[in-house]
């Protein structure tokens, strides 16, 4: 299938659809790693919006990509619950230990700040991949990584 | 043997699915019969990953168990991870379980648990009784909005219910992003089908045949189940074209969030699922008349809709006999942090703040000293003991300018750095802030510098920092802007020598 094509398939698959917007990125994002600026035109034409709408969607929300993302994807949460078990200090570690910060691609890894996972009370939390992870450590999130990476 | 292990996500963030595969193999390499049932979680998520097992018809629980604690269970005597009947443990016994009543106790995707355990009977007696009535008896609980604002859900239905209009909507606020809040997830991942008889319920009351469930990105456990569970409750017959094949149709649809904390707002949250930017929107128009895609919608919390069963089984009345003043029923109390015994606590309204930490929670889990505790997500305020003798209630914590919002409570020990704390609640709302007004938009950008400045020892930054606080909450449109004041202003009325201590040292 055509890159073109995908998109098309998506399109279609929510035709009809009541504000279809936020699924049809989910979507869009769930094929191609990221929402490519190529998208907007079409995606508009389809809902019959503006460029510019489709545009404004897709920056407000911190879900949606510009670029993919690195193959491990390392969430870690930031909030206060987490900051009262020691959140900041663990993320710091990491940091060092991965030798990257929040907000970075390196390799294959990217670093992401996250505001809640909902695991309040087994923090400090993180999420490597689909996997939660609470009471979390540093060892354990490289543990993961390198468990997902072999 | 039958056996109980929880598919919570808290669970699984502590290895709930390594110790069901433990157990499995374990059993199989003894050639022991044995039935592993994934639970919700009963709350205790300290004791996560809380296995259970059924000796003469009562349940022992273990935990928090290990893949390496597995084997023992298997052997004759005691085992180290022993906590005795799971519903005799203090945190779980002194508890008042209404809605999640189940949670914990059943398979969440299992109709027939569902039904075996009161399911659906809060909705037949909705068909019975029809809209009218039902509103009536929603309106006699005294339940009111479990999302934090605190409206009566049934002057809202009854609102929604009164408009005239060719399409009406429920919408389920399930986009739970304040930090020490977990109860909706809990409710979803551990007893979607409450939930949607809630909404079903609601939907039947006001008129409306659809209803979306809006969940938060960061949620995918709960997304699953929900999915799952409504295709499960859509095959039986219970929702779909007919309700319970009597009544009228009503269908619900999952709506997936993309990771912005406004949504949680209600008219944020009704743009985004229209497709656009999650906006704030001003009201009036109120929702009930014109929500969602410009029709009479309700909008209410996850927890709110499942309070709703319990209230058409038992009667208004009966869950009005719970609470305190015009804070009646239960209120899910979602204890964590730095606390000793962090987990859900359901109890009536009213239960003192002190209790909540330190014999309810156990103090805090690093053992230090108690320092204060954040109420009601990142835009609650601050309480130290001075506060213990406060009452859980909307009014009490209104009235020492806090917030009881959707029941979290953070716990922070001494070792909690208060202007760093404060500094992120500004930094909070300049990353989550949707942009329409100015007072959120840009103030929160000049009050992480205006703290910085307090940081650096200038003394004229904390007078600058209360008038910046009060165009805030004077001036902003919704509560991000309007709240974050809360916690800054209290760190620094509880702890104002953390503020002024660099202050002095610069003169």
């Amino acid at each position: 299938m055509t890159e073109d094509d995908r998109l098309a398939a998506i399109l279609a698959d929510h035709a009809g659809r009541e504000g279809a917007l936020l699924p049809i990125l989910h979507d869009v994002q769930a094929a191609y790693g990221c929402v490519p600026a190529d998208c907007y035109q079409p995606i508009a034409d389809a809902l019959r919006l503006s460029r510019a709408e489709v545009a404004g969607v897709v920056s407000f929300y911190h879900d949606f990509r510009d670029a993919p993302a690195g193959k491990h994807v390392i969430k870690l949460c930031r909030a206060e619950a987490c900051q009262s078990m020691g959140g900041a200090e663990m993320i710091a570690r990491l940091e060092r230990a991965l030798g990257m910060k929040v907000g970075e691609t390196k390799g294959d890894v990217t670093l992401e700040a996250v505001y809640c996972l909902g695991l309040c009370a087994c923090a400090p939390a993180a999420m490597v991949g689909d996997q939660l992870v609470g009471r979390a450590t540093p060892e354990r999130i490289e543990a993961l990584v390198a468990e997902v990476s072999a | 043997m039958k056996v109980w292990v929880p598919c919570d996500a808290a669970a699984v963030a502590c290895g709930a699915d390594e110790v069901a595969a433990a157990l499995a193999s374990a059993a199989g390499l003894r050639g022991e019969e044995v039935e592993i049932v994934r639970n919700g979680t009963r709350g205790m998520i300290w004791l996560e990953p809380l296995v259970e097992i059924e000796r003469d018809g009562v349940r022992h629980g273990f935990g928090p168990m290990t893949p390496e604690d597995v084997p023992a269970l298997f052997e004759d005597g005691d085992h180290p991870k022993a906590l005795g009947p799971v519903e005799e443990i203090p945190f779980f016994a002194k508890q008042t379980r209404l809605t999640f009543a189940r949670c914990g106790r059943t398979d969440p995707l299992s109709l027939a648990d569902y039904e075996a355990d009161e399911g659906w009977q809060g909705l037949k007696r909705a068909l019975e009784l029809g809209g009218a009535q039902t509103i009536e008896e929603v309106t006699t609980s005294g339940l009111r909005g479990r999302g934090g604002a605190g409206f009566p859900t049934g002057i809202k239905w009854k609102t929604v219910a009164g408009a005239d209009a060719p399409q009406k909507y429920i919408v389920c606020n399930a986009d739970e992003g304040d930090s020490g809040s977990f109860a909706d997830r809990m409710l979803m991942e551990g007893d979607p089908f409450c939930l949607i008889e809630g909404m079903a319920i609601a939907g039947l009351a006001v008129g409306a045949t659809k209803g979306f469930i809006y969940i938060r990105s960061e949620y995918p456990h709960a997304i699953r189940t929900l999915n799952a569970a409504i295709k499960a409750a859509r095959a039986a017959g219970i929702i779909g074209d007919s309700l319970m094949g009597q009544g009228p149709a009503f269908d619900l649809e999952v709506r997936v969030g993309a990771g912005a904390y406004i949504c949680g707002e209600e008219t944020s949250l009704l743009n985004s699922l229209e497709g656009k930017r999650g906006m704030v929107r001003a009201k009036p128009p109120l929702p009930a008349l014109e929500g969602a895609f410009g029709r009479p919608t309700v909008v209410n919390n996850v927890l709110s809709l499942a309070a709703v069963p319990w209230i058409l089984v038992h009667g208004g009345a009966a869950y009005a006999e719970f609470g305190l003043g015009r804070s009646r029923g239960t209120i899910p109390i979602q204890i964590a942090g730095n606390v000793k015994h962090g987990g859900l606590f359901e109890t009536g309204f009213g239960m003192s703040l002190g209790t909540l930490v330190n014999e309810i929670g156990g103090g805090t889990a690093s053992g230090r000293p108690f320092k204060a505790v954040q109420v009601g997500g990142p835009l609650g305020a601050y309480h130290g003991p001075d506060d213990f003798d406060l009452p859980v209630c909307y009014e009490a914590f209104a009235d020492q300018g806090g917030l009881v919002g959707h029941a979290g409570f953070v716990v922070h020990d001494d070792s909690a750095d208060m202007l760093a704390l404060a500094r992120y609640a500004m930094e909070f709302c300049a990353i989550e802030s949707c942009g329409k007004c100015t007072p959120c938009r840009i103030g929160a950008v000049r009050g992480i510098e205006t703290l910085d400045r307090v940081a650096a020892g200038d003394p004229a930054a904390i007078e600058l920092l209360h008038e910046l606080c009060e165009v805030m909450e004077k001036g902003s449109l919704c509560a991000m802007g309007g709240f974050t004041p809360y916690p800054v202003r209290s760190a620094i009325r509880l702890f104002p020598q953390e503020f002024s201590l660099s202050q002095e040292a610069a003169e």
